[in-house]
């Protein structure tokens, strides 16, 4: 009754070409826009906002990109957080290195910086398939992760790798604040997510599905096989990397290329699995569920057993948390959180009256 | 000379380490299609509950502490274990998951892999443990008087193991009927089940099967570098090795592993001190890969026909 789209005439060719043809998708994404941009900052408090908010629309980014690769164009890959590495310290450098860098400008410069990697470590897959392709990606997360230890120019000479963020400036407005920072990570994350919706809709999103389905007969229908997946790789990196420079800039302030571990590369794959493959919304409900079950797991469970247990019963209890709800999704909505929202929309459609 | 051979054969007997856990990734994959990346954790578990035992049993039954007795049957149990997690991991995770896309499989074994890894450190502690498996660590005396070269016993015995495992898994491919039914499984699901193999049970056969070999590199592991989380990493150093020899192919896991294991130990020597060292993180890998362009399928993997 109230999801529904009958009656919603396009009359015109902008109206046929909107990212969200139907008018309650419109009206609820603005309200969330809106919500999140006026309303958040003004009720949350500063250990939200700090420790919750900036990092889940911060992994919603990361988790983006890795589903452009893995959820539209079928490539799996367990490097995204090497390439969240690669755009901060090339954000980094960009704004070390030359003298009065607008900081967006050095946030787009450090995702071009991971996109070309990407590409690169993306060559394989021209050849490899599947299984092998996954474990070739692992080359780029390791060998990424060396690199920036190795090679002290890429910190600065700082001792193993740590680099300190500069001030973020733009336009002579200093982001010191959590809740400027905040401001300037939605703003991003809502720019370049409603590009990655439109992006999957154009003939680009087309063929990387095309190609993930069923790579031969994308082929056939003369979709170029390498040019799709060189793409699906740059803009995944892109996006990864972008993350990557707001996780240093926005979130943490001081980071090192060992927090770019294989373990942040699984939590961003758990993220696609659970909100959602092929799905810019699953991006952003699979990374507010990774980001704060911990948090839940860390408050609920001492408090509710008391003082029974120990921290490290905890941190088990997590893992093992962790691991059965991963397996559960994937067990019982193997499409993820999107697909539940997906039903409910039928639903919504046919309420009250679903005969 | 002397210290290339030296490194040469070290880097060869590591190999057969990383060929011991890539067989468990092996072993599961040509029968189930299953990319299990839980095999480090198991590795993990299996040692733990191995070395846990032994420290509960001499209280338990008042057998005397560290002797022989001990020894079996903590390895008894710790086999038993593996073959409960075997049993469950088929009914509670693999079965629901049937017809489910590969990926979802692989992620749910990366599920898997935590949770096992949970179980493990929730059950036993997470404190390193060191195992004595009663072989010392020294250099090889004749060896180390006839031509000088270093070669650690205990890495020798290992690579012994292995090699004793190895050959008895083939054989057991070969000339059972267990072996037969898997390899049929192994061929294709479905003639299989047409023909009458139970399915569930040789899945089950083969993740005990798997526990088993889990438990030997755990041990072999666990009594070179403690037991510990870190052991969970093996199924790293075992990634490489499988994709250079291919998935679906025993003597595959073992070529690869000699292949992975000397290499990487010469590349770390010969060049590492050019670039800084500890390239043995990814030097496996970036081999690996660059084999790949070469030959997509691994040097024993079976070659990939597409049909649209």
């Amino acid at each position: 009754m109230f999801y529904r789209e009958a009656g919603q005439f396009k009359a015109s060719y902008q109206a046929d070409q909107q990212i969200f043809p139907i008018r309650q998708d419109r009206v609820a994404v603005w309200a969330l826009i809106v919500f999140f941009a006026a309303v958040v900052p003004v009720i949350a408090d500063q250990y939200w906002l700090k420790a919750i908010l900036i990092p889940v629309l911060i992994f919603s980014l990361a988790a983006l990109g890795l589903n452009i690769l893995t959820g539209y164009a079928g490539q799996l890959s367990l490097g995204s957080a090497a390439f969240m590495a690669v755009g901060a310290f090339g954000a980094y450098n960009f704004m070390l290195r030359i003298d009065g860098m607008p900081f967006l400008l050095a946030l787009v410069m450090g995702g071009l910086c991971a996109a070309a990697v990407g590409v690169l470590f993306g060559l394989p897959s021209l050849r490899i398939k599947g299984f092998y392709l996954a474990v070739a990606t692992l080359a780029a997360q390791f060998f990424i992760v060396w690199a920036l230890v190795k090679f002290p120019w890429f910190s600065n000479y700082s001792s193993s790798g740590v680099i300190s963020t500069q001030e973020i400036s733009i336009l002579g407005f200093v982001f010191d604040g959590p809740t400027s920072k905040y401001m300037l990570t939605l703003a991003v994350v809502v720019v370049l997510a409603l590009a990655a919706k439109n992006m999957v809709r154009s003939s680009t999103g087309r063929a990387w599905m095309a190609v993930r389905d069923m790579d031969v007969a994308a082929e056939v229908i003369g979709i170029r096989p390498m040019r799709t997946k060189l793409i699906a790789f740059a803009v995944s990196s892109f996006y990864c990397g972008v993350a990557g420079a707001l996780y240093a800039y926005t979130y943490l302030g001081t980071v090192e290329p060992e927090g770019f571990n294989l373990d942040l590369s699984f939590k961003i794959l758990f993220m696609i699995i659970i909100g959602g493959t092929g799905s810019i919304m699953g991006s952003f409900l699979g990374a507010a569920f990774i980001v704060l079950l911990p948090i839940l797991l860390d408050n609920f469970v001492p408090s509710l057993l008391g003082d029974l247990v120990s921290s490290s019963f905890v941190s088990n209890f997590q893992l093992i948390v962790f691991g059965g709800m991963i397996i559960f999704f994937l067990i019982v909505e193997p499409h993820g959180l999107a697909r539940l929202w997906q039903i409910g929309k039928e639903k919504l459609r046919l309420w009250p009256f679903p005969h | 000379m002397q210290f290339f051979l030296e490194v040469l054969i070290g880097g060869l007997l590591s190999g057969v380490l990383y060929a011991l856990v890539a067989l468990g990734f092996v072993l599961i994959f040509k029968a189930s299609g299953v990319f299990n990346f839980a095999q480090g954790a198991m590795v993990f578990f299996a040692a733990l509950t191995f070395v846990g035992f032994q420290e509960v049993l001499p209280g338990w039954t008042g057998l005397e502490e560290g002797g022989s007795a001990v020894f079996w049957l903590a390895f008894a149990l710790a086999l038993v274990s593996m073959i409960i997690l075997g049993i469950l991991t088929e009914k509670i995770v693999l079965r629901p998951l049937v017809n489910q896309p590969h990926i979802t499989l692989f992620m749910a074994t990366i599920g898997l892999s935590y949770l096992i890894e949970g179980i493990a450190q929730g059950v036993w502690g997470a404190n390193v443990r060191g195992l004595d498996l009663g072989i010392e660590d020294v250099p090889v005396e004749w060896l180390m008087e006839s031509s000088n070269i270093l070669v650690s016993k205990f890495d020798l015995v290992a690579a012994g193991i292995a090699g004793v495992l190895v050959a008895s898994l083939a054989l057991l491919f070969q000339y059972t009927k267990i072996g037969r039914a898997l390899r049929a499984v192994a061929d294709d699901h479905q003639a299989a089940l047409s023909i009458g193999i139970p399915l569930q049970h040789i899945w089950v056969i083969v993740w005990g099967v798997a526990g088993f070999v889990a438990l030997i590199a755990g041990m072999i592991w666990g009594a070179r570098n403690g037991v510990q989380f870190a052991l969970t990493y093996t199924a790293l150093k075992a990634l490489p090795v499988l994709i250079l020899g291919g998935f679906t192919s025993v003597p595959g896991a073992i070529v690869g592993g000699l292949i992975i294991g000397a290499s990487e130990k010469l590349a770390e020597v010969y060049v590492g001190p050019f670039v800084g060292g500890g390239i043995e993180s990814w030097f496996p890998y970036v081999l690996a890969l660059l084999f790949l362009l070469v030959r997509p399928e691994g040097l024993f993997g079976e070659k990939h026909i597409d049909r649209v």
